[in-house]
């Protein structure tokens, strides 16, 4: 009988120090990244490669009346000059959007927002370009611009759509969900019912990468090959067939690596349709990168929603419902990339992380002369107007009732046993232990303590403030029944070879921006076959590399792709379940799993690791009936639901009563992504939102002006934090696995974005209470605090 | 990438040869140090400069040297050398208060004193600094050296008393006992242009009271000294009620205009708060020169 001592060793399960599967290693993609060595789509240098510019539109709203290009086409360095007239004749002048909408890709009829596409110059250099755009003499019939969607409906206000047959206003949609009936009722009976109106100004993604392109397409074979900045390159391919009329199988879209995206490279822009353009024409690749100012005031914005909230409850603080109208602000398209049939995305998780009796809300979109998207911008498809609505109006209520907000969140948190817990708008969450995380936060933040430090110092006239929010997160779209972009469910491919010598290459569809995919992907391989993730190649961002699938945004990429990985680890797990059977002469039901190896029950002496399965595979083994002689799998997975990661945020903050400014002191963020892959990347995607955070609630909003010029056109005005901005972070965690998804994990990407705006601004109202302070609109900077102070308080828009 | 018009180049080898380039190709041509506020403005196709004059190889015009009773600093200087000198900072504290706030290391590395004055942007802290130390600045020419006091240098946004064909050389701070200086910004962020910011310098008699005080606002509309602040000081001992008044009249000078950094009022309240705040500063410091 074979005692337990005798055992090899499991080298496969490492340790805490060098995992083999979960666990804090470094990133494998920062080697290149720290020595500069990443290579991204302005490092893509092609032989014959043109380059390109384009000339944008200097005001928000006008007729065109004429272009003339023949000066610029007399500059010996342009090749060619591309108008909205070329385009028309191939058909290309209008693209659709990711919202069943239009969008020109240049101008033929009308600017639309300050910005807008014009005309195109591919030339020899990209000084040429840029300086051949100064040739190009167009006439506008400036017309009245409209850059307040509050006043988009007013029956004189100027009609943007004009060039749709019958639009006679900029109405672009009006949606409910919710039963209004029930929720009048609840409100009607209420003890206590506080509205307030909440504003999420528009704001900018604004990755340090701006976006481009490089064209190649080459007229022999009729084939494509297009480098983007894309978060989704496998949808772009499909979107390029259907709209260029290139067969699909002729298009390759490679998305090199990404410096940042946060959901500004969602879609489709102009820019790389006129690269593909200026392929073609020239017949030589085209590269195009926008600048900073182009990519802030044309390229998809976020947020630009503002919500009159109402909340009802009992006099001792039992939240009962929560009703909302949104006036939301499409801009000059409605290009919002969202994967549901509601135009407003997910923003019906307005319910938040509270037990309710009725909810419901209306939302009306409007076009006006603004840059189009309404994109991510790490939003998971507007749950972040969603959480900052229910968050501040929580607030709202708690100082009405006189009571903590800590308390009060506490008191009406959907409780663990009640999930899976439908909501009142159709969501329904997987799995929560919010409390948990609540108290958690509560004492790494030492709340009782603060509470009692903010007293004292409000005796000597200090301004301290202390912001509590809560909030859950849903992320992972499909299930593809459910979740579509223009007819594509959402589902996504993996692939996974495992090499005669061990060595694996996992071939996945979405694409890093930054996330750390070929770090967290690896692992999850590694831990499903006990191979070192080092040993795991992650391939990603080429179309003719990777399976299908929807892409990196909404928090997706662990959610379904990680689903994918660990699904398509397990099915080369089982394979080689039956191929080590052959190796060992073993029927398979008798050989049992440890990581890295199959072993026979009852003598675990004998067995085979995954790299001798894999030789074994690929060698001389009789393989039994129906295996085929690799060790290699692919799946699709569609999520059968989403997940719904949450978090409970803490933040400090003192404000100088006499200049206005906000200092964040401390921050305590609490969350919960379910299974955590690696702590170290989930950690820094929580450090970027956070800091993300920071710039929306104290200093992040694009303007315009009365003329409808666009005032946030560089980052000398566009404002986005710095590390002088933000405190040490401190960080916990629960885990509430996801009861669906295969590996218990939810994504983390976009949590604290989501989290941290309302925890600020809470903070920042808290710290202005002595002032009879008990809303303001971001941003906080110092002149608007000031104002608030002196209780006049405006919303920005 | 933001491209600027098409320009040409040519590195100076001396101030005279500067000076020769600056003739040659006339009023089309730009000297540049640091860069950080002209390149900006060429990408952006705002400055389009035909020539470009570099000074950086004249070294002749990095230095700071104690010269008697005055400090001389070159208009080359780099912001980092004047935040990082601990002679400026114990004569003039004001000066690390104000690099201490102005943009970020890596501009300040690069930036120049003389650049920033010559830039002349309203937001400009050394422009404020200059003003309240009562700085000299020493400009060569065609014609000559001169030497201008800070009112007759500056002459509004964007616009100094120095020719086309100029060079400003150098700036001469006179060093007095019993003196404290300040300046505080108000920024929405780290390396944002000031909101609203203030400079006061203070130098007490012997018993205590102000012999002499400037006060000067940065980004609030007002090219010059705070002169009734300083006309009320003068004579009277150091209290908060002084601050308040003095506040007071720097917020009833200022001039400024409402834009994304905020509306009139705020920033007029900013000259008031700021004012008291570098007063404070200020006179405790020269307090404690005095006892030093």
């Amino acid at each position: 009988m074979t005692v337990i001592h005798d055992r090899p060793s499991n080298p496969a399960a490492g340790d805490e120090d060098r995992p083999i599967g979960y666990g804090r290693i470094q990133r494998k993609e920062d080697p290149r990244f720290v020595r500069g060595q990443g290579h991204y789509l302005d490092d893509i240098v092609l032989p014959g490669m043109l380059h390109s510019a384009i000339l944008r539109a200097p005001v928000a709203h006008a007729r065109l009346v004429s272009i003339d290009t023949t000066n610029a086409l007399a500059h010996p360095k342009v090749v060619a000059v591309i108008t909205g007239k070329d385009l028309l004749g191939l058909k290309l002048a209008w693209a659709p959007t990711l919202s069943a909408d239009v969008q020109a890709v240049l101008v033929t009829d009308k600017v639309r927002f300050q910005g807008q596409e014009v005309a195109f110059v591919v030339a020899e250099d990209r000084y040429a370009a840029r300086d051949a755009l100064e040739l190009i003499d167009v006439e506008y019939d400036v017309l009245p611009p409209l850059v307040d969607a509050r006043k988009a409906l007013d029956p004189d206000a100027p009609v943007i759509r004009d060039e749709i047959e019958g639009r006679t206003d900029n109405r672009i949609f009006d949606w409910e969900i919710g039963d209004k009936a029930e929720t009048d009722a609840v409100f009607a009976s209420a003890d206590v019912v506080v509205s307030q109106e909440v504003v999420y100004p528009r704001v900018h993604p604004a990755p340090l990468e701006t976006c481009g392109a490089v064209a190649d397409f080459d007229a022999v074979n009729g084939k494509l090959t297009l480098y983007e900045t894309t978060q989704a390159p496998h949808a772009h391919r499909t979107l390029f067939a259907i709209v260029a009329g290139i067969p699909e199988h002729k298009i390759r879209i490679v998305s090199p690596d990404i410096g940042g995206g946060f959901g500004n490279k969602v879609g489709i822009y102009p820019g790389y349709i006129l690269a593909v353009v200026g392929s073609i024409v020239s017949g030589r690749p085209v590269k195009w990168v926008e600048d900073r100012s182009e990519n802030l005031m044309s390229t998809s914005f976020a947020r630009d929603y503002i919500m009159q909230g109402d909340i009802a409850a009992t006099k001792d603080g039992k939240i009962l419902a929560l009703r909302t109208h949104v006036l939301a602000d499409h801009g000059a398209f409605n290009a919002t990339a969202q994967p549901t049939k509601n135009p407003a995305g997910f923003f019906s998780i307005f319910t938040g992380s509270y037990d309710l009796k009725a909810a419901y809300c209306s939302v009306t979109g409007v076009y006006t002369n603004k840059a189009p998207g309404g994109v991510a911008y790490a939003c998971s498809f507007r749950v972040t107007e969603a959480v900052y609505l229910v968050e501040r109006m929580v607030d709202v209520l708690a100082r009405k009732l006189n009571m903590d907000p800590a308390e009060l969140r506490l008191k009406n948190f959907i409780k663990p046993e009640q999930f899976p817990y439908a909501n009142k708008t159709g969501w329904v969450y997987d799995s929560g232990n919010y409390e948990a995380a609540m108290r958690l936060s509560m004492q790494l933040a030492g709340y009782e303590d603060l509470r009692r430090e903010q007293a004292e110092k409000r005796e000597r006239g200090e301004l301290m403030g202390i912001g509590v929010a809560f909030f859950t997160e849903v992320v992972g779209a499909g299930p593809r029944k459910h979740f579509d972009i223009v007819g594509l469910g959402m589902a996504d491919g993996a692939e996974l070879r495992v090499h005669p010598t061990g060595k694996a290459v996992v071939r996945i569809s979405v694409q890093s921006q930054g996330q750390g995919h070929e770090t967290t992907f690896a692992q999850i391989v590694a831990e499903e076959l006990g191979i070192p993730p080092e040993d795991i190649e992650v391939v990603h961002g080429d179309t003719d590399q990777t399976p299908f699938g929807l892409g990196t945004y909404g928090s997706r990429s662990t959610p379904v792709s990680g689903g994918a990985v660990a699904l398509v680890a397990r099915k080369v797990r089982e394979k080689a379940k039956l191929i080590a059977g052959a190796m060992l002469e073993t029927r398979p039901e008798d050989l049992e799993w440890e990581k890295g190896r199959w072993f026979v029950k009852g003598d675990p002496s004998v067995g085979k690791t995954i790299a001798e399965i894999a030789m074994g595979a690929h060698g001389t083994v009789a393989l039994p009936e129906g295996v085929d002689g690799n060790l290699d799998a692919e799946v699709t997975y569609d999520p059968p639901n989403l997940t719904f990661p949450f978090g409970a945020y803490i933040c400090v903050v003192d404000v100088d009563p006499g200049t206005g400014q906000v200092k964040v002191r401390r921050f305590v963020a609490v969350d919960d992504c379910g299974t955590r892959i690696n702590p170290m990347i989930i950690e820094g995607q929580v450090h970027g939102g956070l800091t993300d955070g920071v710039g929306m609630a104290l200093m992040e909003i694009i303007e315009f002006d009365e003329a409808g010029n666009c005032l946030a056109g560089s980052f000398m005005d566009y404002l986005i934090p710095t590390a002088m901005e933000v405190p040490d972070w401190e960080t916990g965690f629960t885990v509430t696995p996801s009861p669906h998804h295969p590996i218990g994990a939810k994504g983390i990407g976009e949590s604290a974005t989501v989290g941290s705006p309302p925890a600020i601004v809470n903070a920042v109202v808290d710290a202005l209470a002595p002032f009879g302070v008990t809303h303001m609109d971001m941003p906080c900077t110092p002149a608007r605090v000031w104002a608030a102070m002196q209780g006049r308080a405006r919303p920005p828009i | 990438m933001q491209i600027p018009a098409p320009f040409d180049y040519v590195r100076a080898t001396s101030v005279d040869n500067a000076l020769e380039l600056l003739a040659r190709y006339g009023p089309e041509s730009r000297v540049v140090a640091g860069g950080h506020s002209l390149l900006p403005m060429m990408k952006l196709r705002l400055s389009r400069p035909e020539w470009l004059i570099d000074i950086n190889d004249l070294y002749e015009l990095d230095f700071i040297l104690r010269d008697g009773n005055k400090l001389r600093v070159g208009a080359l200087t780099r912001h980092t050398t004047l935040l990082e000198s601990d002679e400026v900072a114990a004569l003039f504290p004001i000066v690390r208060d104000a690099e201490l706030v102005i943009a970020d290391p890596v501009v300040r590395n690069r930036g120049t004193i003389g650049g920033s004055l010559c830039q002349a942007d309203p937001a400009e802290d050394l422009s404020t600094v200059c003003d309240v130390l009562a700085a000299e600045a020493v400009i060569r020419g065609p014609r000559g050296e001169r030497i201008l006091s800070m009112s007759e240098f500056h002459r509004g946004p964007y616009e100094t008393a120095v020719g086309q064909d100029e060079l400003l050389c150098e700036l001469r701070f006179g060093i007095r006992p019993r003196t404290g200086s300040a300046y505080e910004k108000v920024e929405r962020r780290v390396g944002d242009w000031a909101v609203g910011a203030a400079g006061a310098a203070v130098t007490l008699a012997a018993d205590g009271t102000v012999d002499d005080a400037a006060v000067g606002l940065t980004a609030l509309g007002l090219d010059h000294l705070v002169a009734d602040a300083a006309a009320v000081l003068r004579g009277r001992r150091p209290d908060e009620e002084l601050f308040a008044q003095a506040g007071r009249l720097a917020a009833a000078a200022c001039d400024p205009v409402a834009d994304q950094r905020g509306p009139v009022d705020y920033k007029r309240h900013l000259a008031d708060e700021l004012t008291q705040r570098v007063l404070r500063r200020a006179c405790a410091r020269a307090a404690q020169m005095q006892e030093g």
